[in-house]
């Protein structure tokens, strides 16, 4: 194996993250429908939604920059690039030494920061409105995700996110408070983050409601499909994470044979299901709250996050 | 830093080192510090010339960068410290200099700074009404922080401070016709006496009752434990208000905007490292073993600074009081990772102190360059729209395309975004934060995460904050006519900032030589160093050999840039690459007006809403008059500076008072008097009894 089935490793979960995310999304729509009683879009509509958009003509307004036209692209590399460094089915990652989690975190806010500038490019009320918000939630969720990296990497002795998920799936982890406090805050974060209800709705148009559909009301065409995909990507990576740290199971260890890569792969798929089925059920349960409540809500998971960093470094055994 | 500026100075450098006495090179450096001043001095002449601009700043800049390759070289090839006696200054003194790694990493860094304001100054100073307002002042400024750095005793440290604090408050004092710039500068110049002051009583305890007042002679005889307890808050109170602590930060943000652009950026990016240095060099150098508890002021304060900083700058229309209050949050930043570094030593964890020390002096670096390079920015915005009012821009990335680039690129390194340099150091520093739980001490066990929230916090409103200045200014449509005519700067000022652009990258994407740079430095504070890095495969970093986790700049900058090529490649070639010019959608709005675009003061509104009332009492009046009545209706924000409520206002109150009570004094008969002078005189005698 050695260098080539990590290479290989490597580029499949590249492939994977950039061609299951659509699905995920699909499969999320898919549930919500059948939840409330529809029939809902077919399960690939996405895929097909992607490539139609692809195809189309990009109009772009006269007074937008370069930028407006550069940062989908800049929005996907870094998503991707951040997705491709969360192990999905196999923890024997080629290149997760060049980035660790406060790296990934990081790659998010790049992503994010040229969101909120695109945004603002084109100079509409609406753009800016979504900015401002979207930025707003950051303040909060980037310190919590960065507090939840803290618990993790003192449990785990490494930010590595591949040695990470290495020591969860080891014995000797155990049941943790600090554990449980970062799950929470970690699933609040992902929440806020992927502007899911009952942060932002991804469904609506309305303008009082929207944040991120506020922010890239301006794209169209291929610009728009890149930003849909990396937003797809996002859920996705945001999902492995909680997956591979909180519910390791069946992740192929470095070095292991195809057919427990192979058992990885479909432990993965069920994880992915799973998560799905949840979140659709949270969101039909749930009703999205005001925007000045987020903060609160956001500020539960900061709070969560430091009082798990806290546990560790008072003890050894929380 | 680029190796080409000093590569033709290493050889000649290389060979009066092999060939001519140690003391050479130092005394190049003193030489070189007179010729900045001889500079400042022509400048009186030819000033009024028309080419006076130019040639005055181009002789600093050529005086900068040999300067710059001088000190980049000691560094590079860890030159023991060499000193050097004047017979100047006090005659049982004379006047002491030495440089060791620490002068010369701050001298690299202050002199690159100044050879890059030089360069910007050649253009931009072309625009300034009275240039004998700051052509004199400039080259000594330059000067003065180059012997702050080089001082090796307390009299010609504080000579040199002074120096340094007086000629900028001269250029602070440029355009003094300004109505703001006048207070700016007396605020500016109290606030430099008192923490003077401070500074002078520190060495004075540090040199105890027998008055050695060479830095060698404080640095054989460390002072007791209460002694040095007072030294650091001295320290803490002169260097920090220089630096911009909190609750000392509050004439930063009217001194370092009022002054001209490239002079701000020298005055943030640069002279709050001078001071940073002169902490430094008390704290770890001359005051002895440190005490466990040492490193929690510093943190403390370095904390509740970066958070209040950047909340500020949220808050702040002019450009360039953004950037001043944000880098009073990149001093707290640069003091967490001190205190980290402070409470890590005094624990004997020697490899953690030293990850924590590198991190602080690698952000020292970054922070000179971005913050010079977004100044400069604001500089151009000026020359080029006559306002530093975000209000009044929008639109300016179409119409100044490579200032755009480059105040682009400073925006994302300061937010720590990867792969550029801010991200390195953040990364350092929390990479130093995961390594304390070990410490014994439990203060430090409850502060130091806390401390990491309110850094992650921090780096998280700076990304807002800079998103908001990048998208006011050069994003959206233009706000006003200067916004709609301005146009490109000059080729001066774009060459400096795209160098410091150019530099923000590399210094991201080669982390590890850098560090390795730092590691003489580093050893010589801490007595360790961090594991080197140029044995690490593929140029990553790793904090402490121990530690499994790594980064690799150049491997991220790497992915990013191929996946968004190929990304757009795939697109254009497979699907589609056809672009249409139409009117804004605005989900259909018509009104075209500029107006109605996100202004500074909404794009913070929800931040302000969040973290306004804790942080300075935010109030809105909205005064909306009844329907019938042609007032227009108007929203007030009112932000209070507690430090000002809570710090200033009783001082200033408490002197007030006394100076009327003193006031009495002025008005005694000629009897009063002489008796008042036979009571001092009494009172003075009496004292001198009762010391005897």
């Amino acid at each position: 194996m050695g260098l080539i089935g990590d290479l290989s490793i490597q580029i499949s979960e590249m492939l994977v993250v950039l061609l299951l995310a659509p699905l995920l999304t699909g499969f999320i729509r898919k549930t919500k429908a059948r939840l409330l009683r529809r029939q809902g879009p077919p399960l690939l509509q996405p895929y097909l939604d992607l490539v139609k958009l692809a195809r189309k003509e990009a109009v772009v307004a006269e007074s937008a920059s370069w930028l407006f036209r550069v940062a989908p692209y800049i929005v996907f590399a870094t998503t991707w690039v951040a997705a491709a460094l969360v192990p999905t089915f196999a923890t024997g990652l080629l290149f997760s030494w060049s980035a660790d989690l406060i790296a990934i975190t990081a790659l998010l806010g790049s992503a994010r920061f040229f969101l909120a500038l695109a945004g603002m490019d084109v100079g509409t009320s609406f753009g800016g409105i979504g900015s401002s918000r979207e930025m707003m939630f950051a303040t909060l969720a980037e310190p919590a995700l960065i507090m939840i990296v803290f618990t993790l990497a003192l449990i785990a002795g490494s930010t590595q996110l591949s040695t990470v998920a290495t020591f969860m799936l080891s014995p000797v982890v155990g049941l943790r408070v600090s554990l449980a406090l970062a799950l929470i805050a970690l699933v609040i974060v992902a929440i806020a983050e992927n502007a899911r209800i009952p942060v932002d709705n991804p469904a609506t148009h309305l303008e009082l409601t929207m944040i991120h559909e506020a922010m890239v009301l301006e794209y169209s065409g291929r610009h728009l499909a890149m930003i849909e995909l990396s937003s797809q990507i996002k859920l996705l990576l945001y999902i492995s994470l909680i997956a591979c740290v909180f519910v390791p199971w069946g992740l192929a260890p470095v070095a292991a044979s195809f057919p427990v890569h192979l058992g990885g792969a479909v432990a993965y798929v069920g994880k992915l299901t799973g998560a799905g089925l949840m979140l659709a059920l949270f969101e039909t349960a749930v009703a999205k709250m005001r925007v000045f409540r987020v903060p609160d809500f956001l500020g539960v998971a900061l709070m969560l996050g430091l009082l798990a960093t806290l546990l560790r470094f008072m003890s050894r055994g929380l | 830093m680029r190796p080409q500026c000093h590569a033709p100075r290493r050889r000649r450098e290389g060979e009066t080192v092999a060939v001519g006495p140690p003391l050479m090179p130092l005394a190049g450096f003193l030489v070189g510090d007179a010729a900045l001043l001889a500079l400042g001095a022509a400048a009186l002449v030819v000033g009024r010339r028309s080419a006076g601009s130019s040639i005055i700043y181009s002789g600093a800049l050529v005086l900068s960068l040999l300067l710059f390759g001088a000190a980049a070289m000691r560094l590079l090839m860890a030159t023991p410290p060499s000193t050097l006696v004047l017979p100047l200054g006090l005659p049982w003194l004379g006047a002491n200099f030495r440089i060791d790694a620490l002068s010369a990493f701050f001298l690299a860094i202050i002199n690159f700074g100044g050879a890059a304001a030089s360069l910007y100054g050649i253009g931009y100073g072309r625009h300034e009404h009275e240039p004998l307002r700051v052509l004199p002042f400039f080259p000594v400024f330059l000067a003065g922080m180059n012997l702050v750095l080089t001082a090796d005793d307390a009299f010609t440290f504080l000579l040199s401070w002074e120096f340094m604090s007086l000629s900028s408050w001269a250029l602070v004092m440029a355009h003094h016709r300004e109505e703001d710039n006048l207070r700016a500068g007396l605020v500016y110049i109290i606030m430099a006496s008192v923490g003077t002051f401070a500074l002078l009583l520190a060495f004075g305890l540090l040199a105890g009752s027998d008055g050695g007042y060479a830095f060698a002679d404080m640095r054989a005889h460390p002072p007791a434990p209460l002694i040095a307890a007072m030294v650091l808050g001295l320290v803490l109170f002169g260097a920090g208000s220089k630096a911009g602590l909190v609750p000392l930060h509050v004439w930063l943000p009217l001194a370092h905007p009022a002054a001209p652009s490239h002079v701000s950026a020298l005055m943030s990016g640069v002279m709050t490292k001078v001071a940073v240095y002169g902490f430094i060099r008390v704290v770890f150098d001359l005051l002895g073993p440190a005490a466990w508890w040492w490193g929690i002021p510093v943190l403390v304060t370095g904390a509740a600074t970066a958070v209040v900083g950047v909340l500020f700058a949220l808050m702040q229309t002019d450009l360039k009081r953004v950037l001043a209050y944000s880098t009073i949050e990149n001093i707290g930043v640069i003091f967490v990772a001190l205190g980290l570094s402070l409470g890590f030593l005094a624990s004997g964890f020697s490899a953690a102190a030293a990850l924590a020390m590198t991190a602080a002096l690698f952000h020292v670096l970054n922070h000179s360059l971005f913050k010079s390079l977004l100044f400069f920015g604001a500089g151009a915005v000026l020359t080029s729209t006559g306002s530093r009012e975000m209000g009044l821009m929008g639109g300016l990335l179409n119409r100044m395309p490579a200032t755009g680039l480059f105040v682009l690129v400073g925006c994302a390194a300061i937010s720590a975004l990867p792969p550029l340099n801010g991200f390195v150091s953040e990364w350092l520093v929390f990479q130093a934060i995961l390594l304390s739980p070990a410490l014994p001490s439990w203060a430090l066990k409850l502060l130091i995460p806390a401390a990491g929230a309110m850094l992650a916090l921090a780096a998280a409103l700076a990304g807002a904050c800079f998103v908001r200045l990048f998208g006011i200014a050069f994003l959206g449509r233009p706000r006003g006519l200067a916004a709609q005519n301005a146009v490109e700067v000059d080729r001066f000022s774009l060459t400096a900032m795209g160098a410091l652009a150019y530099l923000c990258l590399l210094a991201g994407i080669f982390p590890g030589r850098l560090i390795d740079a730092l590691t003489p430095v580093v050893r010589a504070l801490i007595g360790a160093n961090m594991i080197s890095q140029s044995e690490i495969p593929w140029l990553s970093i790793a904090p402490i050999a121990e530690s499994r986790s790594s980064y690799n700049g150049l491997l991220v900058f790497f992915f990013i840039t191929s996946s968004a090529l190929l990304a757009a490649y795939v697109i254009h070639r497979l699907a589609s690459n056809v672009i249409r010019r139409a009117p804004a959608w605005d989900c259909g709005f018509p009104d075209a007006s500029p107006v109605t675009q996100y202004s500074a003061e909404s794009y913070a509104q929800p931040v302000r809403r969040v973290f306004g009332n804790f942080a300075f009492r935010a109030r809105e009046h909205v005064e909306m008059p009844p329907p019938g009545d042609l007032r227009p209706s108007l929203l007030k924000v009112e932000l209070l500076d507690l430090a000002w409520d809570v710090l200033y206002a009783p001082v200033i109150g408490v002197v007030g008072r006394l100076a009327d009570w003193l006031n009495r004094m002025q008005f005694l008969t000629i009897r009063q008097y002489l008796s008042l002078v036979f009571a001092a005189l009494v009172f003075l005698l009496l004292v001198l009894a009762s010391w005897g």
